[in-house]
């Protein structure tokens, strides 16, 4: 997860600080742009009482009006844009991201097409999240199966578990077909276009679809091209014994030693499924410490539970810096340099490698050249609406770029929100996306979730802006449901101002984290406090009540706001 | 996750001390006599806790303390806690570093009360560590190191002695000629926890790598397999002059008297060929749970003597059936110089991961030097197995006091042919047990094997 700052253009900075703009939040009227502008979120207008009050003040704001005067004047300024268009809205990619914008357009009445030069539904439901969930549901039973003291607690006996390799990957590749076929019905259903081919933009509003003279226009465009597997320089990858995700989640083989390259999300994941197949594992961390992108605590915890008792080993603080695959009679040679003084540390002798280091943009061949638009490290430069900024720092009319391609918040569900974004504010109504209360999740048993800030980020943030950050932990172990599972396991984590109640960050470790999260990533996209919140009923005995727990025991100076106006006799 | 441990970990030193040092400071009544020097002890953090690890030490030493200062970071099995001191003082000497593992209890500090106490209390601590570390397989420990930098000395000789033998033993084909050892994770980790020191064992995995099975049968034979299977590794441990005449030790002694004492028992021996492809993939499947082959041998034969009471009996007086209550399988071990039989107590009862753990703590203590009496003499059956050297097959001399030994020899592809003439390999194993014809008679015996066979090919009943 890439959480880059986004950087605000000068002109909307001190719309920012207007209080009422984002009245949800109650800032403090400092103005410092990077951390301030992801805040900075408009929200649905749903249940709140004063929804009618933020409308009014949208509409009332100065900034708007600007806001579209800008892009007008940039097309009358533009004399190639033609004149009528063959769609609304055209989608580059047909990825998550590409195909939750696609659905959204077609319910505010755009006509709308997806352009695909792979496959439908991207690196998530091929090559990611989709199947890698398949072969972690089949490591979690395996470990449940295996785990014969947990087991016999229960009071189950279970003789020789085993599993059929071919079969576990065969399942890991049809849930993919299933939900690849969801996707394009889901689309055709809808009247989506899909258009097949790679996109090429050949100037504002018009773009080239394969290497054929098929010219297609639109009103505005989506760039969702999404990503690829990262393979740093010295790493040869033949995808038999050094492998990138997309190779891994064919399960080839299951190699008797792995090493993975990268202790984040992804390599956590993949751990967790070889371990349970009976491979032993080493990790190879350049930073510091393993799992360096979650809160110190989460992954001081995780490291105790999902590495020390595993037969995993690690090496913290190195690059490799040189991989060579397997050759007859030789072993992957994996060389490592330290990751500070550059100087040679080890060389690691082992059955295959997982190159687990990250995502890099796809974004070649897109034709930004053709607009003045120049990539950064790959990714596409964009604003905090997810327009297009080019080589000038100015905005690209009609264009837009999310998901994976602009590298904002490398998550499926992040690119489908700032899909929808993009839709909203094509349609009229401006949106800009909170990525704070974007929840991540990583599967392994027990699974780890998160939303908001980790808890450095939140004391640096109160330091320079003058507030306190509190914490609250709650474990599992008091948890009913959790103990009548035998997963006590587990801790829950919240980072919140004491003064009124602001929730920074939540941080779960436990079972089914990736499911309980959503309570409190809705809580942060909506605004609600933890005074409010607490109030809220959570159905006994459910893991729900971990996150009820941790709510009930933050401390907030600020009282609970009159939620219920009238009382509901029942 | 700062927590106030509610329960006392600081105690005061011995009685014996508080005679000997404190003596000087209390002039007319002894009752009344204060520590002067405490032991801070690890501490139970939780009450599964058996042991814990020094995460860090937050005071060092010199440092004062006031009663409910974080003092060590320790980590237990379930979470990472600041543990606060109870009394004021200094802390004189840390004797578990940071990294180190103590038992609950035992100490990890000293704590003085006042200045003049830090050399009683650092000399205190060296000789706890001192004697510690002389469980270690340390060759020649200083007798009595007087500063720590020389009580390392010996250790770092040790060292170079094992890296001199590693460059012999390894057959690793890319570890730089044996400059390096290539062990699997699993393997590292079971090395930590059995004491094993990697350099000694001769790797069988993929390419030579040591392997976890390679680091269970080198603990299994209380490392010396190294030793065995490497002739000129080993005599760098013991060197016996050549010529010389060497007395035997006390254990040799007591070996030497059983092996003529055995002749005055008629014994006889049947042997049996076993199929083990179903144990190897039981094994293949719970090792990562920490079960050792042995463990899983003790077990099947536990089962097997269960129902077949008087090969676990004995013959005491020539004239009658000894048959004992429980089921106690000793395992015959080969320690520096000796031999001993450690004894998995009630193996019939008790479950086989709760074996591998009692397993691994005998081994540990035997290797120590610390097996109490009741831990190696109260066997009723032996298990002698040199499978791991690759042995096919050997002959076992009856322990007096037990009615029945078995030697084990190693587990191997052979070719078998089947019932409907084909031809297979099946991995066999053969087993030959030697017994007391007084109690015992070959039908008892042929019994015997039959039901041990059937248990280890059809393993099930083996976890539970």
């Amino acid at each position: 997860m890439t959480l880059s700052p986004i950087s605000l253009s000068s002109s909307y900075t001190t719309t920012i600080s207007q209080p009422h703009h984002c009245s949800l939040f109650n800032t403090t009227t400092s103005t410092t742009a990077t951390s301030l502008n992801l805040k900075f979120c408009s929200l649905k207008p749903e249940p709140f009482a004063f929804t009618s009050l933020r409308h009014r003040s949208h509409h009332n704001h100065p900034f708007r009006r600007t806001h579209f005067n800008a892009i007008s004047s940039a097309l009358s300024n533009n004399g190639t844009a033609p004149k009528s268009f063959d769609y609304d809205l055209l989608i580059i990619g047909a990825g998550v991201g590409g195909h939750g914008a696609a659905l959204h357009a077609v319910e505010k009445g755009l006509k709308t097409a997806v352009v695909e030069g792979d496959v439908v539904g991207g690196t998530c439901v091929n090559r990611g999240c989709v199947p890698s969930k398949a072969l972690l549901a089949v490591s979690g039973r395996m470990r449940e199966l295996r785990n014969d003291h947990h087991l016999k607690s229960l009071g189950i006996q279970v003789s020789n578990a085993g599993y059929d390799r071919q079969a576990v990957a065969d399942h890991a590749n049809n849930l993919a077909s299933k939900i690849r076929g969801n996707l394009t019905n889901s689309m055709k259903a809808l009247g989506v276009d899909i258009l097949t081919g790679f996109g090429t933009i050949l100037g504002p509003q018009k773009v080239k679809i394969g290497s054929s003279n098929n010219i297609v226009t639109a009103k505005d465009i989506i760039i969702a091209t999404g990503s690829v597997p990262f393979v740093p320089k010295g790493i040869e990858v033949d995808g038999k014994t050094v492998i990138t995700s997309d190779h891994a989640l064919k399960l080839e083989t299951v190699p008797d030693w792995i090493a993975i390259v990268g202790s984040g999300y992804i390599g956590l994941e993949f751990s967790d499924v070889y371990t349970a197949l009976g491979s032993e594992v080493t990790f190879v961390e350049a930073l510091d410490q393993l799992m360096p992108g979650f809160d110190p605590e989460i992954s001081k915890l995780a490291q105790r539970v999902l590495i020390n008792p595993r037969n995993i080993d690690y090496h913290t603080g190195v690059f490799a810096s040189k991989i060579t695959p397997a050759r007859v009679g030789k072993p992957v040679l994996i060389e490592l340099i330290d990751a500070k003084t550059k100087e040679q540390k080890d060389t690691l002798e082992v059955d295959a490698a997982l190159i687990a280091t990250g995502r890099a943009p796809f974004t070649q061949g897109l034709g930004l050249e053709n607009i003045d638009v120049t990539t950064q490290r790959g990714f596409v430069p964009v604003d905090e609406r997810m327009r297009v900024i080019d080589a000038n720092g100015s905005l690209v009319p009609h264009l837009y770029c999310i998901g994976d391609a602009n590298g904002k918040m490398m998550l499926a569900h992040a690119a489908s929100a700032q899909g929808i974004s993009v839709v909203e504010q094509v349609t009229g109504r401006d949106h800009v996306l909170n990525h704070l209360s974007i929840p991540a999740a990583c599967f392994t048993h027990p699974e780890i979730s998160m939303v908001g800030l980790t808890e450095p980020q939140a004391r640096e943030k109160g330091e320079k802006e003058g507030f306190d950050v509190s914490v609250a932990k709650t474990s599992f172990k008091a948890n009913t449901k959790a103990l009548a599972e035998n997963e006590g396991e587990g801790l829950a984590k919240l980072i919140y101002r004491p003064d009124n109640g602001e929730i920074l960050g939540v941080h779960i470790f436990g079972l089914h984290a990736a499911d309980l999260i959503h309570e409190a990533s809705n809580a942060i996209a909506l605004g609600t406090r933890i005074q409010d919140i607490k109030f809220a009923v959570h159905a006994h005995p459910t893991l729900s009540e971990v996150l009820d727990e941790l709510f009930k025991s933050a401390k907030v100076k600020a009282q609970a706001s009159d939620q219920v106006k009238e009382p509901v006799a029942v | 996750m700062s927590q106030l441990l509610q329960t006392p970990f600081l105690s005061s030193t011995t009685v014996l001390r508080l005679k000997s040092t404190s003596l000087r400071r209390t002039t007319t009544n002894n009752l009344i006599v204060r520590a002067k020097i405490r032991e801070i002890f690890m501490p139970a953090l939780s009450s599964t806790m058996t042991e814990g690890k020094i995460v860090s030490w937050i005071k060092s030493e010199g440092d004062k303390l006031s009663k409910g200062d974080s003092v060590v970071v320790v980590e237990s099995d379930k979470a990472d806690m600041d543990v606060e001191t109870f009394y004021d003082g200094i802390l004189a000497a840390i004797v578990v570093e940071e990294g180190g593992v103590a038992a609950v209890g035992s100490p990890i500090a000293f704590l003085a009360e006042n200045e003049e106490d830090i050399e009683l209390a650092k000399s205190k601590a060296l000789s706890s560590s001192s004697s510690s570390s002389s469980s270690s397989s340390t060759p020649a420990p200083a007798p009595a190191p007087a500063i720590p930098v020389e009580s390392s000395q010996p250790k770092k000789a040790a060292e170079n002695v094992v890296a001199a033998a590693v460059s012999v033993v390894s057959k690793h084909p890319a570890s730089e000629g044996g400059k390096r050892v290539i062990a699997s994770p699993y393997a590292k980790k079971l090395a930590k926890e059995l004491k094993v020191e990697l350099g000694q064992i001769v790797g069988t995995g993929p390419l030579g790598r040591i392997v976890a099975k390679d680091v269970e049968a080198f603990a299994a034979t209380g490392g010396s397999s190294g030793s065995v299977v490497e002739a000129a590794a080993e005599p760098v441990k013991t060197v016996a002059e050549l010529g010389s005449v060497v007395p035997f030790t006390t254990m040799q002694n007591a070996v030497s008297r059983n092996m003529v004492e055995s002749l005055a028992v008629p014994t006889f021996r049947v042997g049996y060929t076993i199929t083990t492809d179903a144990l190897d993939a039981l094994y293949k499947k719970i090792k990562s749970k920490g079960v050792t082959m042995t463990a899983l041998l003790a077990k099947a034969t536990a089962l097997a003597l269960a129902k077949h009471p008087v090969i676990n009996s004995s013959c005491r007086d020539g004239k009658s059936f000894t048959y004992n209550s429980s089921i106690n399988i000793a395992v015959a071990v080969a320690i520096d110089g000796g031999l001993i039989t450690p004894v998995l107590q009630d193996a019939d009862k008790v479950d086989v991961y709760s074996l591998s753990r009692k397993w691994k703590e005998l081994v540990d203590k035997a290797r120590a030097k610390q097996l109490q009496p009741n831990e190696y003499t109260t066997g009723t059956f032996t298990l002698s197995n040199l499978g791991m050297f690759g042995v096919d097959r050997f002959d076992a001399i009856l322990p007096p006091g037990t009615g029945a030994i078995m030697a084990v020899g190693t587990s191997q592809p052979t070719v078998v042919a089947t019932k409907d003439g084909r031809i297979g390999t099946k991995n066999q194993m053969q087993v030959n047990v030697t017994a007391d014809h007084r109690v015992i008679y070959g039908s008892d015996l042929a019994l015997f094997l039959q039901t041990l066979s059937q248990i280890i090919e059809d393993p099930k009943d083996l976890t539970f």
